[in-house]
């Protein structure tokens, strides 16, 4: 099975890069933008097919090291 | 004093905080690289500064699940004094060692300079040679110096007098122009609940010979010769 984790920034964390990035686009001409956060996809591949197993397990994953839940949200999306 | 100092691939800043511990305090270093399971005998545990594993993920976190860690974390918790500087402090935090995080500076670059710092409690073993407000002069280097924790955190941390060293001006100010990473309250460097682990971004290993012209770094060290062993 395949994961695929996003990773981004909680709402009340300042995302500096995202800000330099929405400043970039409206440089470019972009019109419209409001706000723009950054963040990370991981994706991994494991060899398991109880799709629930692989959630925990991801899950487990993204707590103990993907993510740091200080200033982090995650989302695991399991595809097959 | 018998000193383990920890070494991950990346790490840049192990020679200057050894040859500073050796110096100051006549330290026993012992070089103790991140794949080993056990520390030798110690009084003291340091993590340098550098960027250990390229920064990857996020700045320490890697290197805070390295084997030598399980052991440091048993000794940071029955009070083994443990000093990280620099990525030291990402790697403490990242280690659950320390709260809170150490994120991007606010305007993205790599800051390295000189910065003023007050000294906010001078009652723990890492700063007692301080007097307490002494406006001191040591180097930042870094890309993630910018301290961030939730509100009730910095509470927590202000109210127990935690918070050890606050960016300033030349005169002491601690304000929103003096500092210099974006972090919440001019956080510089914090102790642990006990008061044994303390983490900073300043580097004081840059700032005890006279040679440098700064020498302000000195006390970090030498406060730790009146632990009684």
């Amino acid at each position: 099975m395949k994961a695929k984790i996003f990773i981004t920034l909680k709402d009340d964390v300042l995302d500096p890069q995202g800000k330099a990035i929405s400043k970039s686009l409206k440089n470019l001409g972009f019109e419209g933008i409001s706000d723009v956060r950054q963040g990370k996809l991981i994706e991994i591949k494991i060899d398991n097919d109880n799709k629930s197993k692989v959630f925990n397990e991801i899950d487990n994953m993204c707590k103990k090291l993907l993510a740091n839940t200080v200033v982090e949200n995650y989302k695991i999306e399991i595809t097959e | 004093m018998k000193v383990s100092l920890i070494i991950f691939p990346g790490s840049n800043c192990d020679n200057d905080a050894k040859i500073a511990l050796e110096k100051l305090i006549k330290a026993k270093v012992n070089m103790v690289w991140h794949k080993e399971t056990s520390l030798p005998k110690t009084d003291l545990i340091v993590l340098p500064g550098g960027f250990s594993y390229g920064d990857y993920l996020r700045p320490g976190s890697i290197a805070s699940k390295s084997h030598i860690l399980f052991d440091i974390i048993k000794n940071g918790k029955k009070g083994t004094p443990i000093l990280g500087i620099c990525n030291g402090f990402q790697i403490l935090t990242e280690a659950k060692l320390l709260p809170g995080t150490l994120t991007r500076n606010i305007q993205l670059k790599f800051i390295c300079e000189n910065t003023y710092l007050r000294v906010v409690n001078n009652d723990t073993i890492f700063s007692s040679r301080y007097n307490n407000n002494e406006i001191i002069n040591i180097p930042i280097a870094h890309h993630d110096g910018n301290y961030f924790a939730p509100d009730h955190t910095i509470n927590e941390l202000e109210d127990s007098n935690r918070i050890i060293f606050k960016y300033c001006d030349k005169d002491g100010f601690v304000t929103k122009t003096t500092n210099p990473n974006g972090s919440i309250n001019n956080i510089a460097g914090i102790v642990n609940d006990s008061k044994n682990i303390l983490g900073m971004m300043p580097h004081p290993e840059r700032a005890y010979d006279p040679l440098t012209k700064n020498i302000d770094g000195t006390k970090v060290f030498t406060s730790l010769l009146d632990i009684i062993l």
